[in-house]
């Protein structure tokens, strides 16, 4: 994993606890994700990797797994092309 | 860490203060009895951008940090928590849109919140839907026209007056949310009387008949209604709640330190009795650990950190377990009187335990409190 993904995992991980979450695993199917988890999850990417998630990214794919959240915030954070 | 409030910060709660001494406090036993605020009172609090004051400048707002917001909440609740839940309302809607609205829809409905041009409301729980959220019945179906939705909605704080609500709906089953104009075909607003709590807090009961919306009315994407545009309103609102609860505790000291001084038995004033100042003593610290835990709250919110949620969820569960309390207490030092419309300490009691109720009640914060992993100090 990359610092982006150990990151995310440290966070998801604080709310699994003895569960060793792995990179492509689907959070949603552990049945953990509450949704204020869901709150919580939005905000810790939006300060730990300064991103505005908007309501065009409120899709469950972006959120399923530690990859796909380390994917969002590369796009997020890539600059913008004209 | 540092806990006090800045000289900006401390300015603004005097302002705060004197404003909620010469225009709330003064009637708001009045707005109790007679069930509405008045509108003189609407009309000054947009004048001096105590609506929608978390709206930021991009859209019209002022901005207003959240310990400073908190402050603005605590003052008004300490006059009238029936206003206070106009405030709360009002910002829990323009912080949903604020933070899940398309640019368009922010561009259209910000300014006028920021302004208290538009109020707007809460349409969330329903005669079958109260703490489970997700059971709402209300439903809303695609048409050529827009979105259609049916069903009904109770208890909807302001709903009488508002001129914008957010409703919660299910679209083929996924929880889904939806800006609502109150002029919108289909859409009837009946008052809901009879209430003891905020009793000046003009509910309403909304039911929508084939009522349609544009297409651009849906807030949000289908199926994160709740758990993202609802639950931010929701978030909010438990942050201004916890303040409000604040609020309700500082009024009924106020009233108890007042009520002891002058009322005097077995030939000397009540706060000589050690079993009075026992229940002074209690509600003093207690009205200071909430305040704490607003202002860390406030904080966090204000550092956009995720513990924040957590904290604020902290912060309503003590501070409105505590109004009921201090509330309780105030009546019993103020005895038979504390009965009576003479003095508003029974006004305090039934407000505080609506904070009991509202924006997730006691037990639902007791379920999920224990869930989170608090931060070790």
């Amino acid at each position: 994993m990359d610092e982006t993904q150990v990151k995310i995992k440290e966070f998801l991980s604080r709310f699994l606890k003895s569960h060793d979450l792995q990179i492509d695993e689907d959070i949603f199917a552990l049945g953990f994700v509450s949704s204020l988890l869901a709150m919580q999850l939005v905000a810790f990417v939006e300060k730990e990797f300064g991103i505005q998630v908007e309501d065009a990214d409120l899709d469950l794919d972006n959120f399923r797994s530690i990859r796909a959240i380390s994917d969002l915030v590369a796009r997020k954070s890539a600059p913008a092309t004209a | 860490m540092k806990l006090e409030l800045t000289v900006v910060q401390r300015a603004a709660r005097d302002e705060f203060r004197d404003f909620v001494s010469a225009e709330i406090h003064p009637h708001a036993d009045r707005w109790d009895r007679e069930a509405a605020i008045s509108r003189k009172v609407i009309d000054a609090l947009r004048a001096r951008d105590y609506l929608g004051s978390n709206v930021v400048g991009k859209y019209g707002g002022v901005g207003r940090d959240m310990i400073t917001y908190g402050l603005l909440t605590e003052e008004i609740a300490r006059g009238c928590s029936s206003v206070r839940s106009l405030l709360t309302v009002h910002d829990m809607v323009a912080h949903a849109i604020q933070r899940w609205g398309s640019p368009e829809q922010r561009q259209s409905y910000l300014p006028a919140l920021a302004r208290g041009k538009v109020l707007a409301a809460l349409a969330l729980s329903e005669p079958n839907a109260g703490s489970d959220a997700a059971g709402v019945e209300t439903t809303a179906a695609d048409s050529n026209e827009g979105w259609v939705l049916n069903g009904q909605k109770k208890w909807t704080t302001f709903g009488q007056i508002a001129g914008l609500f957010l409703v919660l709906a299910k679209f083929e089953g996924q929880p889904t949310a939806f800006l609502v104009e109150r002029e919108s075909p289909g859409l009837t607003v009946r008052p809901l009387t009879g209430v003891w709590g905020t009793r000046a807090s003009q509910l309403a009961e909304l039911t929508f008949e084939g009522c349609c919306i544009p297409h651009g009315n849906l807030i949000g994407r289908i199926g994160f209604g709740l758990s993202h545009v609802i639950a931010a309103a929701l978030e909010h609102g438990r942050y201004s709640v916890a303040w409000g609860a604040v609020g309700i505790g500082q009024a009924c000291l106020d009233a108890c330190r007042r009520y002891t001084a002058e009322r005097r038995q077995f030939g000397v004033p009540l706060s000589d009795h050690q079993l009075i100042r026992r229940l002074l003593a209690d509600m003093i610290v207690n009205v200071r650990a909430a305040r704490l835990l607003c202002l860390r709250a406030g904080w966090l919110r204000d550092q956009r950190d995720p513990v924040a949620f957590m904290e604020t969820m902290a912060a309503k569960y003590f501070a409105s377990t505590m109004a009921v309390r201090a509330a309780n207490d105030a009546v019993q030092i103020h005895g038979a009187n504390g009965m009576s419309d003479e003095y508003p300490v029974g006004r305090y009691l039934r407000d505080a335990k609506v904070t009991e109720i509202i924006e997730g009640s006691t037990q639902i914060q007791q379920n999920a409190l224990p869930m989170f992993d608090f931060e070790e100090f």
